[in-house]
């Protein structure tokens, strides 16, 4: 499966605002599909630096490193999945997804891409 | 971190907590170092200055030759550091940022907050002394003047 239709699996699932590859070491943009208005290179860096903070946190406490991260705001969701070859699969979504269909969105796509 | 211009403070204050960055070198397209964080000794930022104008122009003359757009942004990723090198406009006239970062940070939030960084500046800049024309010769002399007033001698 390409990037670009592992991105489209994702944003296929209604209230999710975009999806984004990124590089895990450099926090750049691998990929993307988003909705007008989403800062891409943004969401990027700063997922990214979120993922190595909790990896970090994980190896602190012995822990493998978790394979979804979630952050749920008032105004949205954001979900990470890390994946093994320095890539991490990212889906901005808004507050009226149903994100038990994210996550499993997100697993399944991350699964299949990396 | 020391500038030379009370308004650049508080915008590069802030760029240096979101970004992480290990050393900041501002400086005007003429050689005049605005500020730096980060170098101890005057003689690192004027060669930084100095290699850093020169990569940066090295660039906008292959770009010339390629008869593309000019190539503001030079990244130099190391194993350990990285390299951030910017050309960029503000109501002063064109500045250059050279930004050193480590493994404690990433090009992607280096990228991001030097941009907020840019746009903080042409917020804060006072409106007067407008730009005046670079000269070659001036570069060294006013390199020179800076560093007189950064690090003291």
């Amino acid at each position: 499966m390409s990037l670009a239709e592992t991105l489209s699996e994702i944003t296929r699932i209604p209230g999710v605002h975009g999806a984004l590859v990124v590089s895990r070491d450099d926090g750049l943009v691998v990929a993307d599909a988003l909705m007008e208005g989403v800062e891409g290179d943004a969401v990027a860096a700063l997922a990214a630096s979120l993922a190595a903070r909790m990896r970090g946190v994980t190896t602190a406490l012995g822990q493998p490193e978790p394979v979804l991260l979630m952050l749920a705001g008032t105004d949205g969701t954001l979900l990470l999945a890390p994946g093994p070859s320095g890539l991490l699969l990212v889906a901005v979504a808004g507050s009226d997804v149903n994100v038990s269909e994210l996550r499993l969105g997100v697993l399944a796509a991350a699964g299949t891409a990396f | 971190m020391r500038a030379i211009e009370r308004w650049v403070e508080r915008p590069l204050e802030t760029f240096l907590t979101e970004s992480a960055a290990r050393v900041t070198l501002l400086m005007t397209s003429s050689g005049q170092v605005v500020a730096q964080h980060g170098f101890t000794r005057s003689l690192d930022v004027m060669s930084a200055a100095a290699l850093g104008a020169g990569i940066l122009a090295s660039t906008a003359e292959l770009a010339r030759i390629m008869g593309a757009r000019p190539l503001d942004t030079v990244v130099h990723q190391g194993t350990a550091v990285g390299v951030y090198l910017a050309g960029f406009e503000t109501p002063r006239g064109r500045w250059l940022g050279l930004v050193v970062f480590g493994q404690e940070t990433s090009l992607g939030l280096v990228q991001l907050f030097f941009a907020r960084l840019v746009s903080d500046l042409a917020q804060a800049a006072p409106a007067e002394a407008p730009a005046r024309q670079v000269l070659a010769e001036d570069f060294e002399d006013e390199l020179n003047s800076s560093l007189r007033t950064l690090f003291g001698r």
